[in-house]
Parts: C-alpha cells; sequence; structure tokens
C-alpha cells in the first residue's frame, strides 16, 4: 500500500505483469474511489459547465460520457476529466484524486452568484470501480439488470448490478473494453466480491500506470499540467475552443493558430534500458526534452514511454536519445497509441 | 523466510557466494526480488571491470522501480550471467540459483567480517522483538 492523493492505494495485488496479462486477456477490477465525484444541477449547469470544460458541453445528449480538460485563461491544463450527463439539468464531473480540491475550487470561482447552479462533492457517498478487459462485459452481464450490449462506448446507464443500484459507463483507462461502476459506497464491498468471485483480478495503481501508457493514454502530473496546453499534449480532438463563453477560448485559439514549439510523443527504447519519468531527451549533444512516463510493457515486450520534445523530433521513426541516469540509450518515435485491442464486431 | 546458510549477505539484499579457488558468485536476496516485483531489466558491470566492497556493480529494474547492485565483495568481474540480459525474471524464479548475476575474483582489500550471516540477515529482514 503506499500514500496516493490523500488515499491509501495498493500498488500490486499479486504481481503488476499478472495484473497487466489478466486486463489484457481476461478481466480485472481497480478500486478507483479515489477519484472525484462532484455532482452539477439546475438550469444554468449546462451552459455553467460549457463555459469550464473543453468540449461542446450544451450539445452533449443525456446517457453520454465524454472526456476534455479544464483549462486556466491561459489554457494550461488544471485537469483531465470524465463529464457525465444524466439529465438535461444533472451532471456528474469525474476529476483526478490529487486536481479534486483545485477543480472544485475552479468551479466555485465561476460558479454564478445567483443560486440557479448546485455543486454537490459526493466522493465519499459513492465508490468506484472499474472493471476492464475483453471478457469484462460478459462477467458483468451475469450479475447486472440491464443488456449490456446495448449500453455503448462512452453511454451510461443506471441499473442494478448484484442487486445494488450503480451507474455503469462504458468508459475506462486501460485500451481495453469495460465498465466503470459508481456504486453507493456501503455496498461497494458486496459488488467487488460478486465480480472477484466470477473471475475478475483485483488490480493495483502499479498495472494501471503501465495499461494506460501501453493504451497511450495520458495522466494529469506527468504528462499534463498548468503550464502545459492540450495542443502539444496531443490532445486536439477533445477541444473545441470555438465557443463564446468558454474561459480558455482566446488562449487556446491562438496556440492554435500559432502552432507549438514542443510536443508529445510516444517512443520504444532501441537500445537496452528503460527511460523514466524526468529522464533528459538528448539529440546526442544537447538536451531537447524530458521523458514525463516511461515503463516496460509487458504486453509488447518493449520498454516504452512518453515525453515532450521539438515538434522537429515528432514525426515517426525519428531517433533520439535518453539519458537513463548517466547511460545514454537510443529509441524512436512511436506513434500511439502503443497497444490497441481487436475490437469485436458490434 | 529462511535464506541459504552458505551464502553471505548485505544490507542493500544482495548475497556473495563464496567458492574455494578465491572466486564468489553475487547476486540479490529473495527478500530483494520479492519487494522489487517482476524484474524487467538488468544492467552489469563488464567482464574484467573492477567491483569494490559495498559500491555498485549494475541496476535492476523491476516494472515499477530501479535499484541498485551493491557487491559484497572487492575484486574483478571473471563471468557474467547473461542469461538473465534475456530473462530478467529469472532473478524472480531463482534469486539464488539460476538469477545469479556475476562471479568475482576476489581481491584481499574485501573485508567478510563486514558480511552477515543468513540467521543475521534473516533478523536483518524480519527483526524479532518479542
Amino acid at each position: 500500500m503506499v500514500p496516493f492523493s490523500g488515499w491509501a492505494m495498493p500498488v500490486q495485488y499479486t504481481g503488476i505483469i499478472d495484473e497487466v496479462n489478466a486486463i489484457r486477456n481476461a478481466s480485472g477490477l481497480f478500486d478507483v474511489s479515489h477519484m472525484g465525484r462532484v455532482d452539477i444541477s439546475g438550469v444554468k449547469a449546462a451552459k455553467f459547465l460549457d463555459s469550464l470544460l473543453s468540449f461542446d458541453v450544451m450539445n452533449l445528449p443525456i446517457g453520454r460520457a465524454r472526456y476534455g480538460v479544464i483549462c486556466d485563461e491561459n489554457g494550461g491544463i488544471i485537469d483531465d476529466t470524465i463529464l457525465y450527463r444524466q439529465g438535461d439539468d444533472l451532471f456528474r464531473l469525474v476529476p483526478n484524486a490529487g486536481n479534486a480540491d483545485v477543480v472544485l475550487a475552479w468551479l466555485l470561482r465561476w460558479k454564478p452568484l445567483m443560486d440557479e447552479i448546485q455543486i454537490n462533492v459526493v466522493t465519499s457517498k459513492f465508490a468506484m470501480i472499474a472493471h476492464q478487459g475483453p471478457k469484462a462485459v460478459d462477467v458483468l452481464q451475469a450479475i447486472t439488470e440491464a443488456d449490456l450490449s446495448k449500453v455503448r462506448p462512452f453511454r451510461i446507464v443506471d441499473t442494478r448490478v448484484g442487486g445494488i443500484d450503480t451507474t455503469l459507463a462504458r468508459t475506462g483507462y486501460t485500451g481495453e473494453d469495460g465498465f466503470e461502476l459508481i456504486v453507493p459506497v456501503e455496498h461497494v464491498t458486496k459488488v467487488w466480491v460478486l465480480l472477484t468471485e466470477l473471475g475478475a483480478v483485483p488490480c493495483g495503481l502499479g498495472a494501471r500506470d503501465v495499461l494506460r501508457l501501453e493504451a497511450g493514454l495520458l495522466l494529469h502530473g506527468n504528462e499534463m499540467n498548468i503550464s502545459v496546453n492540450p495542443y502539444e499534449a496531443g490532445l486536439e480532438r477533445f477541444v473545441n475552443p470555438d465557443r463564446e463563453e468558454y474561459v480558455a477560448r482566446k488562449a487556446l485559439c491562438r496556440i492554435r493558430e500559432l502552432g507549438s514549439q514542443r510536443c508529445l510523443v510516444g517512443f520504444t527504447m532501441v537500445g537496452r534500458g528503460i527511460g523514466r519519468r524526468g529522464h533528459p531527451i538528448t539529440d546526442g549533444l544537447n538536451v531537447i526534452g524530458e521523458v514525463t512516463s516511461g515503463s516496460h510493457s509487458p504486453t509488447l515486450d518493449s520498454n516504452i514511454g512518453l515525453g515532450y520534445v521539438p515538434s522537429g523530433f515528432a514525426k515517426e521513426g525519428t531517433r533520439f536519445f535518453v539519458d537513463v541516469r548517466g547511460r545514454v540509450v537510443e529509441a524512436e518515435v512511436t506513434r500511439l497509441p502503443f497497444y490497441s485491442r481487436v475490437r469485436r464486431g458490434t | 523466510m529462511t535464506s541459504p546458510a552458505n551464502l553471505k549477505y548485505i544490507r542493500d539484499h544482495d548475497w556473495a557466494c563464496f567458492e574455494s579457488d578465491g572466486t564468489a558468485i553475487l547476486g540479490v536476496t529473495d527478500f530483494a526480488q520479492e519487494s522489487l516485483g517482476d524484474v524487467v531489466f538488468v544492467e552489469l558491470r563488464e567482464v574484467g571491470e573492477a567491483v569494490t566492497q559495498f559500491q555498485p556493480f549494475g541496476e535492476i529494474e523491476s516494472v515499477k522501480a530501479v535499484s541498485e547492485l551493491v557487491s559484497p565483495v572487492s575484486g574483478t568481474v571473471i563471468e557474467r550471467n547473461d542469461e538473465v540480459f534475456a530473462k530478467p525474471e529469472l532473478v524472480n524464479q531463482a534469486p539464488y540459483e539460476e538469477g545469479w548475476l556475476i562471479k568475482v575474483k576476489v581481491s584481499d582489500t574485501t573485508d567478510v567480517s563486514k558480511l552477515m550471516s543468513a540467521g543475521d540477515y534473516d533478523t536483518f529482514i524480519e527483526p524479532d522483538f518479542s
């Protein structure tokens, strides 16, 4: 167990590689209750969120979840988040554990003075389980009332799992199919035990970090922070700055127009060694960038990472070097994601 | 946990097996491999290079953590276990056997009195407070 943003979290249950394999080949469970859960409601809630999130909230259909970022007025990334729309005037935001307080402060700062928007932090009322893997849907279906084949990616549904009222979202952070379950905290143990009895393997933070990296998914605090904008982080497809009331509109339109000096790339180590977070990236002579995440990839049996380099080094196949604690090791730019699953024909 | 009685140990969780011909085989302990988790990368000093007692002789890396390999002896590397480069998981599976790391020609500057016996090491990793 390790401290993680004020929570005690398991790094591993049985072993990181076993847990990664379980998610890639069968199904596994993560306790992700550390992530924030903030309900935002009221007749002006959609307009309010539309002014703070990177995508068009006004036109987000009910029953959908969407990924995006929250930027400050300079276009810096405060957090990345998922937003659920549960009704015309009812939303749930899921910020990262370490950013929950900062996001809440940001919401409160922009909340209109009139009492037309209610913001309720429900993090401690509900627990959250991520159930991921190619067998996750079938395993979950066995104890779920709703027909999960009707719940497409990034859709949400309120149903019962093992008799417990649960909100399901077909989302995740592993590159596999699966669901995230929001369950009243007093019943979460029952749901967790039922899923493990059906064969889902408990997985820890270590496997989660490897899986998200293999899938080319970014981690706030590593690839993103307040001094990084979504264009250089490669998140432009989650950003629509052309909305009149959007607080980051001016900054992001300008960045989009001018282009970025640096950008985030995926790389695979060519030489022996693992580039880790904070290791310098060099062109052989000078430092040109820095590794933001790096690990061995059990699925690909190679050593992979993410890092920022000048835009001229971003093309697939470009070679550069990573300074691995004084040892210079060659690496090659690789298209993201490193890993993508074979999708079933639905 | 009981460590093999024929080996000597240091606090950095590396072991040495002294042979009668003045050489020693080095590796990491079962406790070390257990704490590291799945080992995915091993870097070792080259054959012919010198190693110094209580100084690094390489690095070992698991999925999540990196740590230095610390030599229980001073001397010169005469052999490396190249098998662990291709199969680092040997360190997890058999840390005292197939997962050995280097063989060293031990020099007289090695202070054997500073090494721990198996019993001392077992007490070090699992202190008995009773």
